[in-house]
């Protein structure tokens, strides 16, 4: 069409301006082509600008929230009963830490939703939609954007900042389950109901503290769905500092400390008796992680390195039996546990991992009138487990893993377990933390 | 003083030593507007670029350090149209900068104000990772780097007043530089039109648009999604029928799918600098498009 107009133009031009037809000179010849090209660029632009005003959203729906769904299904092999699943040494969290089912199974669903608020908030929503019991909220959280200095404060439901994996979704996950010492220290992911302020150094080395208070809605405060009292029943400091090195390599570094006041966290014994315990549980997380990709470009090659060292001191009162005889007893333990993981993408979509876990039961106590026999759970063992997987991903969107471990969180039996897992995204693009 | 405490708060000066201050401190995605931000601002601003034009900017990790550099910036200028997608949302959520959010005066879509091609019809993830606001690498038409520079210099004088003057007259100089260089480029690039010419991804479309190339093919099967076997094999067969006269490549792509293709079909390949950087004459925008142009007359011949 803007051939047209040009063709049209230059007519124009010609006829139009009789003494610019009948001038002989270069220049002016030099001018009006140049007056025709400006003409045309501005018809294709204007020809550009209405396929761009016509291309944009319009009504009600323009300012619809940004919305993703992640699906996963998973094919699993278990050589033991997953329903007898524990992990000896340390007190059961209630968390979903087990292997899941054997056979086929879907994974949670995530639905998620995000945009500005305004120019003051950013609201996030990510309910997990589980396929036996229904809706849950995994995030849900409003944000400020207008704070300054650095400042940022999300309120709502999040998962708490203590420690590295503890924040990420599990579909970014480098492996199918988590952690050892995440399920044991943390009932597999802490999510906390309450407020987190957090500080960014205005530095060119990232640095940032922050600090979370709440309800102490899960392990290590819960399971019980908190403490029924006024005020905050769960505290998380923490700080990280990171950076690059050279001209491929970021890392970055954290300490955090959660500490919680735990009030009847009931668990029960393989053995079939209920106990629960009382008191102050204070959990120091160290984590480390490092990135590199030739140039800063991940897209071929890439690897990254990761690795978290949990300690966690409990003291307070047990007691045993809490249906029969209900005896109690002070308790106090000194755990700790630590994983690290390498991931290398050695060609494009490809991938392959390693990860080895390994929890130390440490020092447990009871005085009287308990006794350290009646809690076979706690008796003294150290779990340890290896991890490989590889996996392929097509696109950004989607993903398909093929994982196997040795686990020995059981202190009598090893469970060889075979992963087969697709994870894919649907709608909006997310953007993924480092 | 306690030695220790000496060591320490020494360490601490070097590790955290704060951003220089310079009036205004912008943090630009890409090279293209980190250089052209200098250009306009010269010593009035402190320029850091996210990337490097060996990075592949669709996917880049949000790196503590850019989350540092966000943390400081008073203007941030990126190419936008979701070319950023999978990385600058957390860069300003995390950062705790309000200067720079979007709809505010510091934060600058290059994209936004340019004529944008490509813009699909369809939106499907079936399409490749494909752009709902068009294609987002503007800056290969030298165009729409001048269109850039008259609106970013307006914001450098919005948000910096007190050297209005600076930006205005460092504008104008631009402007009246790019304009002889670019019927310089354009008597250059006459040559090239009608030229069909493969290339990796679709990052070189306003270039082709602006001088004239015509595109006969992509080494990417669908946009986003590295070259397979399959769409190679394909696209030899249909080259050895509508010969394409040059393949190219960006200085971020690995140069095999290239190599094999010109192996397979005579037709010669060419790196190309993509962006500021990209090779040693692409040194600043000027360099950009005379390598750019330069290299590929050499090949097409």
């Amino acid at each position: 069409m803007h051939r047209k107009a040009t063709m049209a133009l230059a007519v124009a031009a010609a006829l139009g301006l009789p003494h610019a037809a009948t001038a002989q000179t270069q220049d002016e010849l030099r001018a009006l082509r140049e007056q025709v090209r400006q003409l045309d660029r501005r018809v294709t632009d204007a020809e550009q600008a209405a396929v761009q005003a016509s291309s944009r959203p319009t009504g009600e729906n323009a300012m619809n929230p940004a919305v993703s769904v992640i699906l996963n299904g998973i094919y699993s092999n278990l050589s033991q009963d997953p329903t007898a699943f524990r992990i000896n040494g340390f007190t059961p969290t209630l968390g979903e830490v087990g292997p899941g089912v054997r056979g086929f199974s879907l994974g949670e669903s995530e639905l998620a939703l995000a945009a500005n608020i305004d120019h003051n908030f950013r609201g996030t929503l990510i309910a997990s939609i589980s396929p036996e019991d229904g809706i849950g909220v995994e995030e849900g959280y409003i944000q400020t954007l207008a704070l300054s200095y650095g400042f940022t404060i999300k309120a709502g439901r999040f998962f708490s900042g203590v420690g590295y994996q503890n924040q990420i979704h599990a579909h970014a996950w480098d492996f199918t389950d988590a952690p050892l010492a995440n399920k044991v220290f943390l009932g597999n992911q802490l999510g906390e109901d309450g407020v987190q302020l957090k500080w960014v150094a205005p530095t060119e080395t990232y640095f940032d503290v922050g600090v979370e208070v709440g309800r102490g809605r899960q392990f290590p405060a819960g399971p019980a769905g908190g403490r029924n009292k006024n005020g905050v029943s769960s505290g998380n400091v923490f700080a990280h500092v990171g950076g690059d090195l050279g001209t491929g390599l970021a890392w970055q570094t954290g300490v955090s400390y959660l500490s919680t006041s735990p009030q009847d966290r009931t668990f029960d014994d393989p053995t079939g008796t209920s106990n629960s315990f009382t008191g102050q549980s204070r959990l120091w997380v160290l984590d480390g992680i490092l990135k590199w990709a030739p140039n800063y470009n991940p897209t071929y090659t890439n690897f990254k390195l990761q690795g978290e060292y949990f300690r966690r001191k409990e003291d307070g009162s047990l007691t045993f039996d809490t249906t029969g005889t209900a005896q109690t007893g002070g308790f106090t333990s000194t755990q700790s546990g630590f994983y690290l993981q390498g991931v290398y993408q050695f060609v494009p979509m490809w991938r392959v991992g390693y990860r080895y876990d390994r929890l130390d039961s440490g020092t447990t106590s009871f005085s009287a009138p308990l006794n350290a026999a009646d809690f076979p759970i706690l008796a003294a063992y150290n779990p340890t487990r290896h991890t490989v997987m590889a996996d392929w991903s097509p696109s950004e969107f989607s993903r398909v893993r093929l994982q196997f471990a040795s686990d020995k969180s059981r202190s009598d039996v090893t469970d060889k377990q075979v992963f087969l897992q697709y994870i894919v995204s649907l709608g909006a693009h997310g953007a993924h933390k480092f | 003083m306690n030695p220790i405490i000496k060591i320490l708060s020494g360490l601490s000066l070097a590790i955290f030593a704060a951003p220089s201050i310079a009036a205004l401190n912008i943090f630009a995605c890409e090279q293209e507007w980190a250089a052209l931000a200098q250009e306009l601002a010269g010593d009035k601003a402190s320029v850091y670029s996210a990337t490097t034009a060996l990075q592949d900017v669709h996917k880049v990790e949000a790196r503590p350090s850019l989350i540092a550099r966000v943390r400081s910036a008073d203007l941030l200028i990126c190419s936008g149209s979701e070319l950023e997608v999978g990385w600058l949302p957390l860069l300003l959520t995390q950062s705790g900068n309000a200067k720079i959010q979007p709809g505010s005066e510091g934060y600058f879509e290059a994209s936004q104000f340019v004529p944008k091609l490509e813009i699909p019809k369809v939106v499907d993830r079936a399409l490749g990772d494909v752009h709902p606001s068009g294609n987002p690498h503007v800056h290969l038409d030298p165009r729409n780097i001048a269109r850039v520079a008259e609106v970013l210099t307006e914001r450098f004088v919005q948000l910096d007043p007190a050297n209005a003057d600076t930006y205005k007259a460092r504008g104008i100089s631009f402007r009246e530089r790019w304009r002889a260089a670019l019927s310089r480029w354009e008597q250059q690039a006459a040559r090239l039109k009608g030229v069909p010419v493969v290339v990796y991804h679709k990052d070189m479309s306003y270039f082709i648009n602006w001088s004239g190339m015509r595109e006969a093919g992509s080494l990417e099967p669908k946009p986003g999604l590295p070259p397979t076997p399959t769409h190679l094999a394909e696209l030899v067969e249909r080259m050895k029928r509508e010969p394409a006269k040059v393949v190219v490549y960006s200085a971020y792509n690995s140069p095999r799918a290239a190599e094999f293709l010109s192996e397979r079909t005579k037709i010669p390949s060419v790196m190309l600098p993509f962006t500021v950087g990209g090779t040693d004459r692409a040194k600043d925008l000027f360099g950009l498009f005379d390598d750019t142009i330069g290299r590929l007359l050499a090949t097409v011949k």
